[in-house]
C-alpha cells in the first residue's frame, strides 16, 4: 500500500516531506489531547497530525507536498483507534475542496487496484445526509430538537449528554448512531460542507441556501472514518481567534488551555497559498483493504502490546 | 465518593451502574472525526452476572465501586449463612444464600473459593473451577449397555445431581467442572 501511495504522488510530482513529530506546542482542538514528553525538563508534545508543520512549509514555498508519518492522540484506544497511528497527509495549492476530494478518490482507486474491492463513491453534503435520515437540518437545529428526535426515534442517550450541551455534541452523537449506519455498507461516502461550528481549520462559506458551511469533508468506508480534509483557512487573525475559542471550550470541558502555536500563526500571517489539504488514516485504509474488523489486525503491536 | 472519569475506563474496572457494582468487560471509544467522543462500554453486573451496555459522553465521571476479590476457604454452613476464612489473616466472613448462589452445589468444606467483597461485605462466592466430590447415590449401570455417551443420574455428597457415565459406582470420587456443572473424570 505504501509503495502504491508513493508511486501515486511521485507520478503527480507531489514532493514527499518530513516534519517533526515532537513539537513545543500541543493542539488546541478541544476534542483531541496531545501526548506529552519532556526535553531537558521542558514539556514538549507529540503531534496529533503534521498539519501545522506542513502548513509552515507551504507558507515558505507554495508547492504540492505529502507526508506519511506517525501521529499520536491521548485517550484514543479501541477497536478503531490506537494512540499511535499512521497518517498520510497532503496539500494541494490552488485546489478547492471538490478537486481534492476527486484526487483522494483517485488515490483510493489506485490503492484498491489489485484488490477484490472495486471502490464506488457517494457524495453527500452533511445537510443532505442528516435530512435524509433524521429530517433535521443540522445548520439550524438546536440541542433540544436533537434530544426530542433521539427520544422519538429510540436513540440511546449517553450518560452526561444533555440539552445544555453544545448542539455539535448532539450532532456528533446522531451522526454515529443514525447517519453513518445509513451509508453504503460496501462503498465509500464523501461527507462534505460541515456545520460552520465544526470548521476546525477549514474556510467557512455560505452554501446555496445561505447557511454558513465549513468547507470540510470526510471520507468513510461504510461507517468507518478514513480521511478528513479542508479547503484551508489561510487567514491568520481568524485562525488565532478560532484557537482562542477552542481554548475557551477546553476550559469549559474541564481541560487545561494550551499554548497557541505562534510559529504556525506567524506562518499564516506571512502568507499561506490558497490550498486544500487532507489527512488519511492509513491503518484504517489498510483495515478496509484487508477486511479487518479491528485495528490491531493491521498493526504489528497495538497499544496494549506495544 | 470516589469516581472514575471515562478516560480511566479499562477492562476490569469496578464501577456502580444502577446501584450495583459492575466490572467493565469492554470499553470502546466512539469518536466522530474531530468531534465529541463517547465511551461505549459493556459491564458485568457482579451481583447478577448480567451484562449491561452503556454509553457515556467522554469526560463524564462514574461512581467507583469498592470491590475486592480474595481467596477464602469454605468452613461450614449453619443453615442461614455460609462461613469462609481468609487463610492469610484468619478473618472470617459470613455470606448469605444470595451471595453463595450456585456455589452451594459444589462445596462441602475446605475448598478455596474466590470471594468478591463489596464495601467489605461478601457479594459473590465463586467456587473453584474443578471440585472433587464423592457419589452418594447412583443406580448400578446395566450390564452390556455400552452405547457411546450413555449417562445416568448420580447424586453427589453435596446433594447435587449430575449426569455420569454408566460405569460410575457409589463411593467413586468424581472431578466436576463447576462452570458447566458437568462430570469430567474419575478423580
Amino acid at each position: 500500500m505504501l509503495k502504491n501511495i508513493r508511486a501515486f504522488f511521485d507520478a503527480r510530482s507531489v514532493l514527499e516531506v518530513e516534519t517533526p513529530l515532537l513539537s513545543h506546542y500541543a493542539t488546541t482542538d478541544p476534542h483531541l489531547d496531545s501526548l506529552s514528553s519532556c526535553f531537558r525538563e521542558q514539556a514538549c508534545y507529540l503531534n496529533t497530525s503534521p498539519e501545522y508543520a506542513m502548513k509552515r512549509l507551504l507558507a515558505d514555498k507554495p508547492q504540492a507536498i505529502y507526508q506519511i508519518c506517525k501521529a499520536f492522540r491521548d485517550d484514543e484506544s479501541g477497536s478503531q483507534h490506537n494512540p499511535e497511528f499512521t497518517l498520510l497527509e497532503w496539500y494541494r495549492p490552488g485546489y478547492d475542496m471538490q478537486q481534492l476530494m476527486a484526487e483522494l478518490a483517485e488515490l483510493v482507486v489506485n490503492v484498491f487496484s489489485d484488490s477484490a474491492i472495486t471502490p464506488v463513491f457517494e457524495y453527500l453534503s452533511y445537510q443532505q445526509a442528516f435530512e435524509k435520515v433524521t429530517g433535521l437540518n443540522p445548520h439550524r437545529v438546536s440541542a433540544s430538537e436533537c434530544y426530542r428526535f433521539a427520544l422519538a426515534d429510540g436513540v440511546e442517550i449517553p450518560q452526561g449528554l444533555t440539552v445544555a450541551d453544545d448542539v455539535d455534541d448532539w450532532l456528533d452523537w446522531l451522526l454515529t448512531q443514525r447517519v453513518l449506519p445509513a451509508f453504503n455498507k460496501q462503498g465509500f461516502t464523501f461527507l462534505y460542507d460541515y456545520p460552520a461550528s465544526q470548521c476546525a481549520l477549514a474556510r467557512v462559506e455560505n452554501n446555496a441556501e445561505q447557511f454558513a458551511v465549513a468547507k470540510r469533508f470526510e471520507l468513510f468506508y461504510a461507517e468507518v472514518e478514513l480521511a478528513n480534509g479542508f479547503f484551508e483557512l489561510t487567514d491568520a487573525d481568524e485562525q488565532l481567534r478560532r484557537f482562542q475559542q477552542e481554548n475557551q471550550r477546553r476550559l469549559q470541558a474541564g481541560k487545561p488551555a494550551v499554548d497557541i502555536d505562534q510559529r504556525f500563526i506567524a506562518a499564516l500571517a506571512h502568507g499561506m497559498p490558497s490550498c486544500s489539504g487532507v489527512a488519511v488514516g492509513l491503518d484504517r485504509l489498510l483495515m478496509v483493504l484487508s477486511s479487518s474488523k479491528r485495528i490491531e489486525q493491521v498493526l504489528s503491536f497495538s497499544w496494549p502490546l506495544a | 465518593m470516589a469516581t472514575y472519569s471515562t478516560n480511566q475506563f479499562k477492562n476490569g474496572l469496578k464501577i456502580i451502574l444502577d446501584g450495583d457494582p459492575c466490572s467493565i468487560t469492554e470499553n470502546n471509544v466512539v469518536k466522530p472525526g474531530k468531534g465529541q467522543a463517547f465511551n461505549k462500554i459493556k459491564a458485568k453486573n457482579l451481583r447478577t452476572g448480567r451484562v449491561l451496555e452503556r454509553t457515556f459522553k467522554s469526560t463524564e465521571s462514574v461512581e467507583a465501586a469498592d470491590v475486592d476479590e480474595m481467596n477464602v476457604e469454605y468452613l461450614y454452613s449453619d443453615g442461614e449463612a455460609w462461613h469462609f476464612m481468609d487463610p492469610v489473616s484468619f478473618d472470617q466472613y459470613a455470606a448469605d444464600a444470595v451471595a453463595v448462589g450456585d456455589a452451594v452445589k459444589w462445596i462441602k468444606g475446605q475448598e478455596v473459593c474466590v470471594m468478591t467483597l463489596w464495601d467489605g461485605a461478601p457479594l459473590v462466592i465463586t467456587p473453584p473451577n474443578f471440585v472433587e466430590l464423592a457419589v452418594a447415590q447412583t443406580d448400578p449401570g446395566l450390564k452390556g449397555d455400552t452405547a457411546q455417551g450413555a449417562t445416568k443420574p448420580a447424586t453427589l455428597e453435596t446433594g447435587t445431581e449430575v449426569k455420569v457415565p454408566l460405569f460410575i459406582n457409589e463411593g467413586d470420587i468424581l472431578k466436576i467442572d463447576t462452570r458447566t456443572g458437568e462430570y469430567v473424570s474419575r478423580a
